[in-house]
């Protein structure tokens, strides 16, 4: 009966059961940045889910997002903990140019931005208020006042995010720009800094070091994951304003990245590594978030993410603590595995692609086929199938709880729920483009 | 004379041997105590009035505290590691039945390394870079010290080369060793070698100079002596240079430990290589209220290792100088 039943799931998925070879490396270095998100890679080592599948894993918290990068490029990690946007921006060659790939999406939502009290207080009076407490989600709209009494006293406004690829980079650009502030673009040949036109500078500061920046007044206000916007509550330095699931809702955060030679090299250490990280996405989501307090038990260690538990509880288990105080349920703040968090969508990839030609990191207009081959070299939807197929076919996951590998497109229907209420379909990049205001599009240049 | 005065005459003897004894205590027990006792006191007292967004700056009690909970987490730590290869056993055993051409091995422990773990890992690269610093600069140091030519050709790089940064080595040194440095199963690691060559350029320099310098203020007498027996070049330095210039040598290698134990936990910091450098930047990053306290606790050993690597080379020179009567300090 049991295996009948198998058997039907298989056909429905249109699986061959073919089993999966030894892997060909067992002992693997993977690198993360001390963020709840890495959440994934530390569950699949703790609950052994990676030496169930003959793998013996090293976790090893990097310094920033470059050095990670970097060590993922030259071999000294077998994979990493990466930006969406790192993968891709190897990959056309902007900052460093090689070929990463991923497999495997690691999370939706878990940033927020975060404004120093004083910068607050500014803002404050802009915001309008329901029984006393703000109403969200709050727009930069409220904060423009703010920047421009700042450029008419000739001084910049200054925020951090972590890197120029970076969702945070990128989304706080989206929220900034939607209230009318310029972030400023990227100069062609490879600018960095992108401060071309901006009223509001942004500048790199590893994820970590940004409580201690915003407070020693280096910046006046971040974007970055958690638990460093609950951790600024608890220091009481600063004020989340908005989360980005209020920017847009249940957008792709952070890919497992490896090498692309590295993956040719290891095809099925690499598919046993997603199926590893399956499990452990399928675990942090299981029964509601009932496991979610003892991640959080785990990612307080010193070696993983190690603030204290109590700031890490705070967005894992569904609530957010914007001003002191006042805390709101956010069920869906931090996804790992519903609404198929992990599979790698195609149309995730290209908004980052055009979120880059919109700053003007990808200088020139490229046609709607570039972003989709772009997208198809450094995503892997092909390698995440069978890595979920075989955890179908050992009844360690539901045929059900996957996309429909065989009809799967990789596109996700046109998405709504953005801050500035602009749609976005993956298949049309130049179309999207066309609709924001601020921003590069057709074939503008700077 | 009184006999009040006899009697203090007397007596004198008696009560200087008395002085003299309390005075040795006090130099050598009571006031380093003293010393100590105001340090903490004045540590205890700041601290609580130092407040930083992570809580109070730590005292010597939660520096304790922190202390014992890392020693339990090396615990910890040991346990699960034995579990692990209990696992590995296991899972060898099983994949050999089902797989008969496999040879298992038994791969290292996975899991985080602990404070302990790190201070290992902080000495062993001290002592390479140190060692290889030293191979290079006792013979440089006393080629420059015996020949004026030498001396004249390479005093400019050491000139130019001594006041360097460790933080400026760095990037070049991990640059070349990611460059030179491959190979599929390597002995050593990539983090493990740069380390170890940044600490051993930046602590070759006093070695190399007081070599040179104690081997060019070589007492003429004893020159002269090596002329009259005809020693060989060999033997003249063996017999002559070497043991006159111990104490030189010594105090440049001295010197150079001392600035390599710095210069490492500095590498450490910057370049995320492992040892105790890395564990103080972790607990930075970490930022949990615990943070403070667990680098207090690493300053701490930082500095006890750095004074009794300073001893252990004052042992050294005890047991090589053959002037067994000179003062060492």
């Amino acid at each position: 009966m049991i295996s009948a039943v198998c058997t039907t799931t298989l056909v429905g998925q249109g699986v061959s059961a073919q089993e999966l070879g030894w892997p060909e490396k067992e002992e693997l270095k993977f690198g993360f940045i001390k963020l709840t998100d890495m959440a994934p890679l530390a569950i699949a080592y703790e609950k052994g889910y990676f030496e169930d599948e003959g793998l013996y894993v090293t976790l090893e918290a990097q310094a920033n997002w470059k050095v990670l990068l970097d060590r993922v490029i030259d071999g000294q990690l077998d994979g990493a903990h990466m930006l969406a946007g790192q993968p891709l921006g190897a990959t056309i060659g902007y900052g460093t140019k090689a070929d990463i790939i991923t497999a495997f999406s690691m999370d939706l939502n878990g940033n927020a931005i975060t404004v120093s009290n004083d910068i607050w207080q500014q803002m404050k009076p802009n915001i309008p208020k329901e029984n006393g407490k703000p109403v969200h989600p709050i727009k930069a709209d409220a904060l423009k006042p703010v920047v421009d009494s700042y450029k008419k006293q000739g001084k910049a406004f200054k925020m951090g995010m972590v890197f120029p690829v970076s969702t945070h980079n990128y989304e706080l650009r989206y929220w900034l720009a939607a209230g009318g502030i310029h972030p400023g673009y990227y100069g062609p040949n490879n600018d960095v800094k992108g401060l071309i036109n901006a009223d509001a500078q942004l500048s790199v500061t590893p994820p970590p070091q940004m409580p201690s920046t915003m407070e020693a007044g280096t910046i006046y206000g971040y974007c970055v994951g958690e638990p460093w916007n609950q951790q600024a509550v608890f220091k009481g330095i600063g004020v989340p304003v908005v989360t980005d699931y209020e920017i847009w809702k249940d957008n792709p955060e952070k890919v497992f990245g490896v090498n692309k030679a590295w993956a040719e090299a290891n095809p099925n250490t690499h598919i046993r590594v997603v199926k590893a990280m399956i499990r452990a996405a399928i675990w942090l989501d299981e029964k509601d978030n009932a496991n979610r307090p003892e991640a959080v038990q785990i990612l307080a260690k010193s070696q993983y993410v190690g603030a204290d538990a109590e700031v890490i509880g705070n967005s894992m288990t569904g609530t957010f603590e914007y001003e002191k105080g006042d805390k709101r349920s956010v069920p869906d703040f931090n996804v790992f595995f519903r609404h198929n968090a992990t599979y790698p969508y195609y149309s995730d990839a290209i908004w980052y692609l055009t979120q880059m030609r919109r700053w003007g990191q990808i200088s020139e207009q490229k046609s709607d086929d570039w972003y989709k081959n772009i997208a198809k070299q450094v995503y892997r939807p092909d390698i995440y199938a069978q890595a979920a197929k075989s955890l179908i076919a050992e009844g360690k996951a539901n045929a059900a709880d996957f996309p429909e590998f065989a009809s799967e497109s990789g596109f996700k229907k046109p998405q709504t729920h953005f801050i500035d209420n602009i749609v976005y379909d993956g298949s049309q990049p130049n179309a999207y483009l066309e609709k924001f205001e601020i921003g590069l599009k057709g074939d503008s240049k700077i | 004379m009184s006999k009040a005065q006899t009697a203090s005459l007397i007596l004198t003897p008696v009560k200087s041997v008395n002085i003299s004894l309390v005075s040795s205590w006090l130099r050598n027990a009571a006031l380093p105590l003293l010393g100590i006792l105001i340090f903490l006191g004045l540590w205890a007292v700041l601290a609580k009035n130092i407040d930083t967004s992570l809580g109070k700056f730590p005292g010597p009690s939660d520096v304790l505290t922190q202390a014992q909970v890392l020693i339990e987490e090396h615990g910890e730590q040991r346990s699960k590691a034995n579990a692990f290869y209990e696992r590995q056993e296991q899972r060898n055993a099983a994949r050999v039945a089902k797989d008969p051409s496999y040879s298992p091995t038994i791969r290292a422990f996975t899991g985080a390394p602990t404070f302990f773990d790190q201070i290992w890992t902080s000495l062993y690269t001290v002592t390479v870079g140190f060692l290889i610093a030293s191979v290079i600069a006792v013979p440089l140091g006393i080629l420059c010290g015996l020949s004026k030519a030498s001396y004249a050709a390479i005093n400019p790089l050491i000139q130019l080369l001594k006041p360097v940064s460790p933080l400026a080595w760095l990037p070049l040194v991990t640059m070349v060793v990611s460059a030179v440095y491959i190979s599929d199963d390597p002995m050593f690691s990539k983090s493990f070698i740069t380390s170890a060559v940044t600490v051993s350029l930046c602590c070759l320099w006093p070695t190399l100079i007081n070599t040179a310098v104690g081997v060019s203020s070589i007492d003429s007498d004893l020159i002269n002596v090596s002329k009259v027996l005809r020693l060989g070049p060999f033997s003249h330095v063996m017999k002559i240079v070497m043991p006159s210039s111990i104490p030189m040598i010594f105090t440049g290698l001295r010197l150079s430990l001392g600035i390599g134990w710095m210069v490492l936990i500095a590498a450490e910091m910057l370049a995320q290589n492992p040892g105790l450098g890395k564990f103080v930047w972790d607990e930075f990053q970490n930022g949990s209220s615990e943070s403070l306290a667990r680098i207090m606790v690493a300053v701490l050993t930082i500095g006890l290792i750095g004074f009794a690597l300073d001893r252990l080379m004052l042992l050294l020179q005890k047991q090589v100088s053959w002037d067994k009567g000179a003062v060492l300090r």
